[in-house]
Order: structure tokens, then sequence, then C-alpha cells
């Protein structure tokens, strides 16, 4: 299992490092210039300064090059450098944002909590919903529970985060008042009632992420409870007097889980799409909006690190997706 | 020696034993059973009847300014409220600079559903082929599925928003209309990232037909790979492409809907349903409609095309037919 990891880690470097080659030459056949804001009264020498200032001036290659090395070498290092109080990248240069003037990754660490805080809340809440629909609605084919739930997702599958969103501030913040329609960043959870708030203000974003991946993993779980529930090994169980629930949670379950999971690898490209659409609707800043930000405001290095981040965590999340299906699937032998 | 040899009496079929049916008889057959399915594809046929016919019934240009008429309510706010300000000229209102909706859902539909259909088609092309090379030709197998798995975990969403909002400009000047640089460079990035799922469906159904005998016996008789594909392989390959063609089409027109949401999309007074949703938000609790209409349409659209391409699948599923 550990060597499988491992493997399956090395064995994705060469996935992520294309991933940044497809990006940077996106970045680099748009015509964008960066110059484009600087005043028509600076003479060009000065511009021609500014632009190899930027790091403009190199061929692509060592503009890619020193970009690889500043994201995979300096910035471990300088995550060295804050954790244990070192020294090694003093002077190094970083990735530097052409908005703010400062490096990327101390934005980029300010926001990413809170990106990954409501995607992965709204995964917790899609999953406590989503597996007992579907084991239920799978056990009780064709019952009004049935029929209900698979017509609910249906539209939970078919109505875009876009329409939630507003749709749930209209609601429960303008017309009921219970939840704050704009998340407030700068709130700090110090005691029980700021931490209720903290709570009532994650609500509305995680409902409706959670809404698209509830939508799915039910639907799935159900099509694979049923592919389960017509096995001989269910039969096999029953007849030699297992209860139904143990025949069900146990047997059943665990077999159906190895498709799901693979589904949910595959939906979570989707999932962060999601959550760049969520975080724009309710104004959460997390790295979604910091990409939107910074695509308006031309701010390469900034987009070119965040897409990559996009990428890093679908990579990661897919390879523990990977791992999961091994530790479900026995009969899967990894060597 | 011309008598027949004769069959044991119970093994003898005097009649048919129910009439023969064509295949798309039994696939409409079992079609018909899926209740969500007929009024899906009913409600995509109406919609699709409305975008296209609609610009000749209702002929009021969704671009008019018109602020003397701005902030019309739609006329059945005028069931509970008598205050409201409505007018049968404006029979789902005006927007805050005078446009009509009623238009304006006309002509964003247009483009919500000839992007939805453009992309789908590619993404479908792109994914048959890609499909069909990887599994018929075992060279080619192992580079094409790695790129496929490489797509699946790119960033879909953010490469897009980078492309598009990259590109728009170069492209809005090669053509002579903004909008048409504006629809090929959408509906390319769409097409672009949307044809794995059809290509790794195909290609598993191209691997366990080409080791099938029919398909040995058109090789025999001399048919060429080009040949096999075409008459032998894609004929029965059909419906699993058309049943990934509608979840595509949903898939594609919720990402137009989100890209125009997102404020990169069709140039800002060309109307699509995002658009108009995007817009309406700032106000969506003095005028709810603006923010519904638009929404409703794309979530009644992708349900029916889902229910559709879910009905599908059930009735062109040769195994689980008769249940």
């Amino acid at each position: 299992m550990l060597t499988y990891t491992i493997r399956r880690v090395v064995l994705s470097i060469p996935t992520l490092l294309f991933i940044a080659l497809v990006i940077f030459l996106l970045l680099q056949l748009a015509p964008g210039d960066p110059m484009a804001q600087v005043p028509l009264t600076v003479p060009p020498e000065v511009k021609e300064k500014m632009r190899e200032a930027l790091g403009l001036g190199a061929p692509w290659y060592v503009q890619f090059w020193k970009w690889l090395v500043q994201f995979f070498w300096i910035e471990p290092q300088v995550f060295i450098d804050w954790l244990f109080g070192t020294g090694l990248t003093d002077g190094a240069q970083r990735v530097i944002s052409w908005q703010t003037r400062s490096p990327v990754m101390d934005i980029v660490v300010q926001r990413l909590p809170q990106t990954l805080w409501v995607v992965g809340l709204a995964y917790v809440v899609a999953f406590l919903i989503a597996i007992p629909v579907g084991i239920y609605s799978a056990y009780k084919q064709y019952s009004s529970f049935d029929q209900v739930g698979t017509f609910i997702t249906m539209i939970g599958f078919s109505i875009p985060p876009f329409f939630t969103g507003p749709l749930l501030i209209v609601i429960f913040s303008v017309w009921l008042g219970w939840f704050p329609s704009i998340y407030d960043t700068t709130h700090e959870v110090n005691s029980w009632e700021s931490f209720g708030y903290q709570i009532k203000q994650m609500i509305m974003p995680v409902m409706v992420l959670a809404l698209q991946v509830t939508a799915q993993v039910s639907r799935f779980m159900r099509a694979s409870m049923l592919d389960n529930l017509k096995q001989d090994y269910v039969r096999t169980a029953r007849a030699k007097g297992l209860p139904e629930r143990a025949v069900l949670l146990v047997h059943v379950l665990r077999n159906s889980m190895i498709s799901v999971v693979t589904v949910i690898a595959l939906a979570i490209p989707a999932i962060f799409g999601g959550a760049i659409i969520t975080e724009v609707v309710f104004k959460v800043n997390g790295i979604g909006q910091l990409l939107i930000t910074a695509l308006f405001a031309n701010d390469m290095p900034m987009v070119m690190t965040l897409t990559f981040i996009f990428a890093l965590l679908i990579v990661v999340f897919n390879i523990i997706a990977d791992v999961l299906y091994g530790v479900l699937d026995p009969r899967i032998r990894y060597d | 020696m011309t008598d027949e040899i004769q069959a044991i009496e119970a093994l003898q079929d005097n009649a048919p034993l129910k009439p023969h049916r064509s295949h798309s008889a039994e696939v409409w057959l079992q079609f018909r059973q899926h209740k969500g399915a007929l009024i899906g594809g009913a409600f995509i046929i109406f919609i699709t009847l409305f975008v296209l016919i609609g610009p000749w019934i209702w002929q009021v240009d969704p671009g008019k300014l018109d602020i003397r008429a701005k902030d019309y309510r739609p006329i059945y706010t005028a069931i509970w409220d008598s205050e409201a300000r409505v007018s049968w000229a404006h029979p789902l209102g005006s927007d805050q600079l005078g446009r009509d909706g009623l238009a304006n859902m006309i002509y964003g539909g247009r483009t919500s559903m000839a992007v939805g259909w453009a992309a789908m088609l590619l993404a479908l092309f792109l994914g048959a082929s890609v499909g069909v090379l990887a599994g018929y030709f075992k060279r080619l197998d192992g580079p094409l599925m790695r790129a496929t798995d490489l797509f699946l975990s790119l960033p879909i969403l953010p490469l897009m928003l980078v492309a598009v909002t990259l590109f728009r400009q170069p492209l809005r000047t090669m053509f002579d209309s903004p909008e048409a640089g504006m629809f090929i460079l959408i509906v390319g990035v769409i097409g672009i990232t949307s044809w794995m799922h059809t290509a790794r469906i195909v290609r598993g159904d191209i691997l366990a037909l080409k080791e099938r005998e029919f398909v040995l016996a058109a090789r025999s008789a001399g048919t060429r790979s080009r040949g096999i594909i075409m008459r032998h392989l894609l004929p029965n390959v059909i419906s699993p492409i058309v049943v990934s063609a509608t979840f595509g089409l949903a898939t594609a027109i919720i990402t137009e809907s989100s890209l125009s949401f997102l404020g990169v999309g069709f140039p800002s007074d060309f109307p699509t349903w995002g658009k108009m949703l995007a817009d309406a938000v700032p106000r969506m609790t003095e005028y709810p409609e603006r923010v519904m209409l638009p929404g409703i349409a794309i979530s009644l659209t992708v349900l029916a095309v889902n229910f559709l391409g879910d009905g599908l699948r059930d009735a062109l599923d040769l195994r689980i037919r008769g249940r």
C-alpha cells in the first residue's frame, strides 16, 4: 500500500509538470501586454527596462524554468524558514504578484484555508446526506422515497451553483434574514457567539456546493447499490442468516463504495469549478475569487500560480481517491 | 430425397409469437415508458422552437434601450399586486435600461442553445475520434488514454477562465463581429475540455466490439481499417455516443452560463441567460424575477436534457430492455 502510494505520487510529478507547462504556454501565447497600463509618456527604453525587471525579457523556457525553481524549490524553503525560523532563503527571488508586488504564496496562504474549508465541509455534508439516501432508495427501489429522491437529485444535478447561490441569498438572507449574504472574512472566532456566527455564514456557501455533490453521489450510490444487491454474495449472506442490517451496511455498502469513489475522483475538477462560482457569489475570499481578480488585473504570475494550485489540489485529491480505492477493495493488489 | 426434415411438434413455430418490431420501434416503446424523458424531450422541442421562431413572433430588438419604459415588472405580478408597474408591451418586464425581458430571454436562449449544441458536437467529435482510435489501434491506445487521463485532471474552469480572458481581444478583432469571435472561442474552449468521458466510453465499447466475429469476418473479406471503423464499429457505438451527447449538451449549457456569469463570456450588449442572471443579481431583492426567469430557463433546459439522456440510456441499453 505504502509503495503504491509513493509510486502514485512519483508518477503524478510528470503530470503536474506537463500541466504547468500547458498553463505557462497558454499564458505565453496570450497576446495581453502587462505594460499596456503604463502611460504612453513613458519612453520606450524605460519600458524595456521595466519589462526586464518583470522578468519578461528572457525566452519562455528560461521564464518557465525560473518559475519552476521558484515554486518547487524556493517556496518550500520559505515554508521551512517560517516553520523553524531558519534563514535558507535570504534574498532569494520568490514568485511576485504584479498587482501587490508581494510574494504570491503569501497571499495564497491567507486565502487557501477558506476554499479548503468550504469545499471540505461541502464534501462532508454531501456524504452525510447522500450515502443514507442512496442506500435507502436502492434498497426500496421504485418506492415513493426512491421516486422523490431521484427527482430531487436530478434537480440538484441540473440547477447550476450560480443560480442556487442567489436563490438562497434571496430566501434566507433577504426574506427570512437568517444568514448573512456576504461572507465576513475579517471575522475572528474567539467565543461561542462568534463561532455561531462563523457557522451561520458558512452554511449557505457550503450548502450550494453540497447540493451539487449530494446529487452526484447519491445517484451513483443508488446505481451501484442496485448493481451489488443483485449479486450472488448478497444471497449467500442472507442465506447464512446474517441480519439484513449487516448484509446491507457491511457487505453491499463496502462493495458499492468502490465505484462511488471512482466517480467522486472524476467529479473533483467540477467541484473546484463550483467552488470558484460559490466564492464569487458569496464573496468568500478564497483562491477562486483571487483567481478572478488576478485575471481581470492581468496579473500573470498570480494566475499561473493559482491555476497550478488548482491542478495540484485536483491531483492530490485524485491520489487520495486512488489510495482509498485500494483500501476499500482488497482484491486490488498493487505490486 | 425432397421431403423436408420435420421438426418436433413442440418446436414448430407456425406463426411468429409476437409481431416483429424494428430496432427503432423497440427503442421508442422503451423510451415511452420513461415519463420524465418524454416530458424532457417535449420541453426541449418547446424551448428550441421558442428560441428559433420566437424572434418572428415577438419582433422586439433585445438591445433597444428605452429609458422611459425601464423597470417594468412581468405581467403576472399584477395578479397579486395591483399597484405594480406592468404593461402588455413588456410581458416579462424590462430591465433598468428599458430592454425588453421577453426579447432578451429569446435571444439569450438562442445563444445558450447554440453554444451548447456546437460545443457538444465538437466534444462528441473529439471524444468519439479519440475513443475509436484508442480502442482500435493498439499503438495509439497508451498515449491517447494517458492524454485523456491528463485532461481529466486539468482544472477545467480556471483554465477556461484564463483562455477566454486572454484570447478574447485578438479573436474579436479577427472576425468582423465581436460575437462571432467570442462564439468560436467559447465553443472551442468548452469542446476541447469536455470530450474525455465520451472518449473513455467509446474506447471501452470498441475494445469489446473489435474482438467479435463480425469484425473478423469483415477483416477476412478484405475490408480496410477505415471501412471496419466506419461501417461496422461506429454504428454499434452510436447509442453510448447519443447518451453522452445529451449529458454533454447539459454540461455545455451550464459551462457557457457560468462563464457569462463570471463576466468573461459574450460582450455586454449581447444577451445570454447566464449574463442576464449575473446582471440581475445586484438588484435581486427589488426585482427577483430577473434572476428567476433566466435561472429557471437554464435549470429547466438542463433538467429536461438530463431526463432525456436518462430515458435514452434506458431505451438504448439492450440489457435492461423489457424490465
